[in-house]
């Protein structure tokens, strides 16, 4: 099994030589969610070459935060991928918490837990509304979705006074307690998202136009995504059941019951479908958290000010889009003297290529919709 | 189940430095391929991340006891260096991480392209080469990732001095172009 990056051969039918044709898709095409450009060498319809080009919105998030406190970067790793600002705010604090001693309060992971699961209903249901969109399904899947969306960000609103920039986490526990009621309101919308669920899946997972467009396309082996370091979705969706929620148990994720699906063929169809099936285990996830929550602290006892001695720390979790990781070098000041940020939708973008070759150009826009990229990510 | 882990690979190659204060494994020059190789075959089939941390020339103050038994500071001077780190997890076996690192001057970084061994280091280092300004032996597509091409110099370097406006460029016309060349008009 070779993972090297694989050529395309020109088809020449009868003699004839049809030239190739360069395209530039991008950065202002609806299909990349974002400035992002794709050159593409077409041999009529079908993909020859193909080469992934960003960094239009590239602001150097890490020179930046190596040049304020450790504190000063949380509101600024929101901007990250900013459909996920709780993950994000969950990846950082989760690092810079190994460098000093502090321990979380346990009301604080229950609601760390919640707020993540919650932000992954939010950016699965909208990626599975921005795919079939793609699929030229125009407007309406999406709808449903942000439907749903705008529900769970009314509560993120109510808990930290924003709806998507929440900067809601702080080094030992929460900034604030949510309000009073609110996790009756969470507990009306957890329960009443099924119902949207199953009628979401009535409409899409065995349409026969979703079926015919989506399986067999993009396929990825899954010795290749383990050796590009493809994570989150995609990776399970090539058949290696590999979550970070099971395999690092960061926070109290190994008091929770729940499953990792996985696909089989890696196509486009196992990515969505893998996705549909993660919103379910994160509704069983949401269920057993609101349940136990307990009442208490939610901040730990730590020195007011973010100091930590010399060390180096890599601290991960499992984000809606894959390993989300951040890498401090503490050095004794207040601000950190290395912070670099592993962000998954760009090296998810490391198999584009591969699994374009061949396909159709149509193909391609449905290829990168199901990568799930955001561009302040990939960037940064 | 076996563990990734420093001890084998420093009793397999034992040039390989270990670096107990950052945790990581210091890679000895020519041989970063073969040990990356060797850890493949050990389970390590997954590099997360890769990064480069640039270090300035620094003064060192240590206390150390001369040669009558007296303690006493001496100042000595760190040379400026770029470490390359890369985390390898074992996704087989479901441990991790190891930390790498490639140690090269600042002057003229180059370190040895682990790209042919995972394929996730493709795109990350063409960051650091774009970045930090290291250049990548036997990476199959070196260019730059985030900046532009015209862009000169490595942002994430210590010692990086912004421009005044990076998007200056003196374009003028007609009339105040020929006032230009005569050195009339300031732009």
């Amino acid at each position: 099994m070779t993972t090297a990056a694989p050529n395309y051969e020109l088809i020449q039918q009868d003699g004839l030589d049809t030239g190739l044709l360069e395209v530039s898709m991008g950065p202002h095409h609806p299909s990349t969610h974002g400035v992002f450009r794709m050159d593409v060498k077409l041999d009529g319809e079908t993909v020859v070459d193909l080469k992934p080009v960003f960094g239009y919105l590239h602001r150097n998030h890490e020179k930046l935060a190596e040049n304020m406190s450790y504190l000063a970067s949380m509101p600024f790793a929101d901007r990250l991928d900013y459909f996920n600002s709780m993950t994000n705010n969950w990846a950082y604090a989760l690092a810079a918490e190994q460098l000093v001693e502090v321990e979380v309060p346990e009301r604080a992971e229950y609601l760390r837990v919640i707020m993540a699961e919650l932000t992954r209903l939010v950016n699965h249901v909208s990626l599975v509304g921005f795919f079939v969109n793609d699929l030229g399904a125009l407007g309406t899947p999406l709808l449903y979705a942000f439907r749903e969306r705008e529900k769970i960000l009314d509560l993120f609103e109510q808990a930290s006074g924003a709806r998507m920039m929440c900067n809601y986490f702080r080094f030992g526990g929460l900034r604030n307690d949510v309000p009073e009621g609110w996790l009756d309101r969470t507990r009306e919308v957890v329960d009443r998202f099924p119902a949207f669920l199953d009628e979401y899946e009535q409409l899409l997972c065995e349409n026969e136009i979703i079926l015919s467009r989506t399986q067999g396309i993009g396929v990825m082996s899954r010795e290749l995504a383990i050796n590009a370091g493809i994570t989150g979705p995609m990776l399970r969706a090539s058949g290696e059941p590999y979550d970070l929620r099971k395999v690092d148990a960061y926070g109290i994720y190994d008091r929770f019951q729940f499953r990792v699906p996985y696909g089989e063929a890696g196509d486009c169809y196992d990515r969505f479908m893998v996705r549909m099936l993660e919103m379910r285990e994160s509704i069983g996830i949401l269920k057993q958290a609101l349940a136990n929550i307990p009442e208490g602290p939610i901040m730990g006892k730590m020195g007011k000010v973010f100091k930590p001695k010399p060390k180096e720390v890599y601290g991960r979790v499992e984000a809606p889009k894959g390993e989300l990781g951040f890498y401090l070098i503490a050095n004794g000041t207040p601000k950190p003297y290395r912070y670099r940020v592993r962000p998954p939708s760009f090296i998810n973008l490391t198999t584009l290529r591969d699994m374009c070759l061949g396909q159709k150009v149509a193909d391609a826009v449905i290829i990168l919709g199901s990568i799930d990229i955001v561009l302040g990510e990939v960037d940064r | 189940m076996s563990t990734l882990s420093h001890e084998p690979l420093l009793a397999k190659f034992p040039e390989a430095q270990w670096d107990e204060a950052a945790g990581a494994v210091i890679l000895p020059e020519g041989q970063a391929r073969a040990i990356a190789e060797w850890l493949v075959e050990q389970g390590g089939d997954y590099c997360s991340n890769v990064t480069g941390v640039d270090y300035l020339e620094a003064e060192v103050k240590e206390k150390i006891k001369n040669e009558e038994g007296e303690e006493e500071t001496v100042t000595r001077i760190e040379p400026g260096r770029i470490d390359v780190v890369y985390h390898i997890y074992s996704m087989r076996d479901r441990t991790g991480p190891l930390v790498l690192k490639q140690r090269t001057t600042r002057e003229n970084a180059t370190a040895k392209s682990l790209t042919p061994v995972w394929r996730s280091c493709e795109l990350q280092e063409r960051e650091v080469y774009d970045l930090f300004g290291v250049n990548f032996t036997g990476h199959p597509d070196q260019r730059r990732i985030l900046m532009w091409d015209e862009f000169e110099g490595h942002p994430m370097r210590k010692d990086y001095a912004e421009p005044f406006d990076y998007e200056w460029e003196p374009t003028p016309h007609d009339e105040i172009l020929e006032k230009h060349k005569k050195g009339k008009v300031i732009v």
